[in-house]
């Protein structure tokens, strides 16, 4: 069969041929998770790796609550801060996990706090810097007893 | 009224970056565990915090079922002027629990 290129093939070509470039590398290595929660926050937006510095135990034996502490290398001035940093746990029942908006008048870009991790995972953190770049990080975690879990007596 | 416990220094200096950490009591229930009769437990959760310095929101925090029970969060603040810091927590039904701290900013050595 021969296949002319009418209104309808060309639409559905040019159609594949955007969301391939509109995604960008790092987009396709992410879990598909993280992949839903970008599009729906930050759609079309370009995240680079780097940047992101998280602090996270490589074995937890309580996935009911993991100390994390994220922080991003910025000098926190009035024109070059940190604006978000956003958790994502791919493999947890909800992917969203916390997101904190800061500003320059919080002097260091570091955020700690404690959170439920279902099961062994990468947990990725996107940043937001004032200029409108976002970042990327993840550590990996293993948890031997997971949270969601547990049953109730 | 929730349990709040503050940590944040009374005194600093113009300029010093403050370590400021935050615990409330809360179940945090994330919605999806059952009880022993297999009936789903509701959702009860904070989903916002706020800390605001002499009235400007200067950290928020956006929380979902993931965030552990009895919430912590530890962030930093610039010390500016003397004033009141205000923490502010918002669980799903928009109730708050406030705790005010009042802080002293001596001038920059």
């Amino acid at each position: 069969m021969i296949r002319t290129i009418n209104r309808r093939n060309w639409l559905a070509g040019a159609g594949t041929l955007a969301t391939l470039t509109v995604q960008p590398k790092l987009m396709a290595a992410m879990p598909e998770p993280v992949q839903s929660v970008i599009q729906r926050d930050f759609p079309g937006a370009d995240i680079q790796p780097g940047k992101v510095n998280i602090e996270l135990p490589a074995l937890a034996e309580n996935g009911n609550s993991v100390r994390i502490k994220v922080s991003v290398e910025s000098p926190m001035t009035e024109t070059d801060y940190v604006s978000f940093m956003q958790i994502i746990a791919p493999a947890n029942p909800l992917p969203d996990v916390a997101r904190f908006d800061l500003s320059h008048a919080n002097g260091l870009a570091e955020v700690e706090t404690r959170i439920r991790v279902s099961a062994e995972q990468d947990i990725v953190v996107i940043a937001g810097l004032s200029d409108g770049s976002l970042w990327s990080g993840s550590a990996h975690i293993v948890v031997t007893v997971a949270a969601c879990l547990d049953a109730l007596y | 009224m929730l349990k709040a416990r503050i940590s944040v220094p009374a005194r600093a200096r113009r300029g010093e970056v403050m370590a400021i950490k935050t615990l409330i009591s809360h179940p945090m229930e994330t919605g999806f565990r059952r009880n022993s009769l297999g009936q789903a437990i509701p959702r009860n959760i904070l989903t916002r915090f706020e800390c605001r310095y002499n009235g400007k929101s200067v950290f928020t925090a956006t929380l979902h079922p993931a965030v552990a029970a009895n919430p912590f969060i530890a962030f930093h603040v610039r010390a500016q002027d003397s004033g009141r810091l205000e923490f502010i927590w918002t669980d799903q039904d928009n109730k708050e629990t406030s705790v005010i701290r009042e802080l002293t900013v001596d001038p920059a050595a």
